[in-house]
């Protein structure tokens, strides 16, 4: 009973995990790059989800629209001010740039929020959980809510590259940005909504991750994110599927870890995981060799 | 009635000086060739046609409006296609979603017809239409890279190396529906360096030379010119 909890556990953080990585990867994808400072945006997300709960006193749905709404924006203005003007610069400089950003989020987090934890009120209070198996399994409602919320971002998000002209345009930018644009795409705009997709998804993981681990600090943001990169690697960066599937082996392996080995190597663990499988796999587990035919 | 007038035209790849004051023009209906060794400046030529390089200094002219300075993303949408070197067809999707990428700034209503019209051109497109692009040998790919480009419809359709690393009779095939496209009236600036193949379906042609024109004139001519022979086609 004990390994089925930990698994369903595991699947649950692994799903915070794919919900952030997917905006690592979709970034990276079109625009090439690492946003390093796509965790900060989690952080930023619970913040104003917080505010909005426990000073504005409103409902947590509200709450958790405005972080998406905020988030959003936050991820487009970033894009707009620090990546746009070095689209043709090395990357190391972009690189450097999104490091910046990083820490620039978490000071502005400092300055308005200051440095003491808060603590989180779930968004899903006073939700009774499930039981079963008389008892025995207890899962809460945020780690159900949680694994739905992957479920259905998943679901969305491949409908939406799959089957959408924007979605597909999206998919051709990542490929051939100036092949897309004598098709009639505007690299620009494509590269601004990919942002404003991630970042809201940061805010919904953001808003789930504090949820589940209620303390909120200007820093919350930093080791998930370094994580759901992590998740990004492993599952091949620039894959949609394998984010998901390297955040949902990555939050297992976490927790499997924390309950069989030890808590305090749990995340060497997790990383020595990632060193061997890049070491054999050094595309990840479901990216791509692109072969091109000359 | 010229279409396309380009007039002395420069530009640079940082301080290397690429295109040298090129002047040429395409009239509607007609066939017009740039050819020329590696090097020469033909792609950058057409790449700066197509907005994706900004010269320097120069004019384009389509339909009578300037069209430097306008975004690449945006040419397309005055009529004006280009096929680029290498093809670059979207790898990763399938040939029906390429041909979806090349109608994008079209109507949603008439995409469907159009791929249809492209399928009967490339009846080898409509048999792998759910295959990705990728997995297509390179003279179908070449053929998806036209389909594609004539998806827009466009007045203008600039081909670029259309015959690169194809084998012989692949090279035949692409220069039969080059000649077809001609005789529907499609307008086409084709950018080739197999002057052979070139000189024989266009009308007109223009020499470039390390990014100058050094000649120019009736296809035909140029195909039995001594200097073009010698150089060119290894007469």
């Amino acid at each position: 009973m004990n390994l089925l909890l930990n698994t369903i556990n595991g699947i649950s953080l692994g799903s915070i995990y794919a919900i952030i990585a997917l905006g690592y990867t979709m970034v990276y994808g079109i625009a090439k790059m690492l946003n390093f400072a796509h965790g900060d945006v989690i952080m930023v997300g619970a913040y104003i989800c917080f505010c909005a709960m426990s000073y504005l006193s409103l409902p947590p749905v509200v709450g958790v629209v405005m972080a998406m709404v905020v988030c959003t924006i936050l991820g487009m203005v970033i894009e707009r001010l620090a990546y746009k003007p070095l689209r043709s610069a090395p990357s190391l400089a972009v690189l450097i740039t999104a490091i910046g950003v990083s820490y620039f989020l978490q000071n502005a987090a400092l300055l308005i929020w200051k440095s003491d934890p808060k603590v989180f009120p779930s968004v899903l209070a006073g939700i009774p959980g499930l039981e079963f198996f008389g008892g025995e399994l207890r899962l809460t409602a945020v780690t159900i809510v949680t694994i739905l919320a992957n479920i259905v971002i998943m679901l969305a998000l491949t409908t939406f590259t799959g089957k959408t002209k924007t979605g597909k345009a999206m998919r051709a930018v990542s490929e051939d940005k100036g092949a897309a644009q004598l098709m009639g795409i505007d690299v620009n705009r494509t590269i601004s909504l990919t942002f404003a997709i991630g970042s809201g998804l940061a805010a919904i993981a953001g808003v789930l991750l504090c949820s589940a681990y209620p303390t909120l600090m200007p820093t919350t943001g930093s080791m998930p994110g370094i994580k759901a990169f992590t998740a990004a690697v492993l599952g091949g960066i620039g894959s949609i599927p394998g984010a998901m599937l390297g955040g949902i082996l990555l939050g297992v392996i976490e927790i499997f870890a924390r309950a069989y080995i030890s808590t305090q190597l749990s995340d060497a663990i997790v990383f020595a995981v990632l060193i061997v499988v890049l070491l054999i796999r050094p595309t990840g587990l479901l990216g791509k060799k692109i072969t091109e035919k000359v | 009635m010229s279409m396309l007038k380009v007039e002395d035209l420069h530009v640079y790849y940082g301080s290397i000086h690429a295109i040298k004051g090129v002047s040429f023009e395409v009239n509607e209906g007609e066939v017009v060739t740039l050819i020329g060794a590696n090097g020469a400046g033909k792609s950058t030529t057409l790449n700066t046609v197509s907005g994706l390089l900004k010269p320097r200094t120069g004019k384009v002219e389509f339909m009578g409006k300037e069209i430097v300075g306008v975004p690449a993303h945006k040419i397309i949408s005055h009529g004006l296609a280009l096929c680029p070197e290498g093809r670059r067809v979207f790898l990763q999707m399938t040939v029906q979603e390429n041909l979806e990428m090349g109608g994008f700034t079209r109507p949603a209503g008439e995409i469907g017809a159009s791929i249809e019209d492209v399928y009967q051109r490339f009846p080898r497109l409509k048999e792998r239409y759910k295959q990705m692009a990728g997995t297509l040998s390179g003279g179908e790919q070449q053929m998806l890279a036209m389909g594609r480009a004539l998806m827009s419809k466009p007045k203008l359709l600039m081909l670029d190396e259309p015959s690169m690393g194809l084998a012989p009779i692949l090279v035949e095939q692409i220069f039969a529906i080059v000649k077809e496209l001609r005789e529907t009236g499609t307008t086409i600036l084709l950018v080739e360096q197999n002057a052979q193949m070139a000189l024989s379906v266009a009308d007109r042609a223009y020499v470039l030379e390390t990014g100058t024109i050094s000649m120019s004139g009736d296809a035909k001519e140029l195909l039995t010119d001594e200097r073009v022979q010698k150089a060119y086609l290894g007469g």
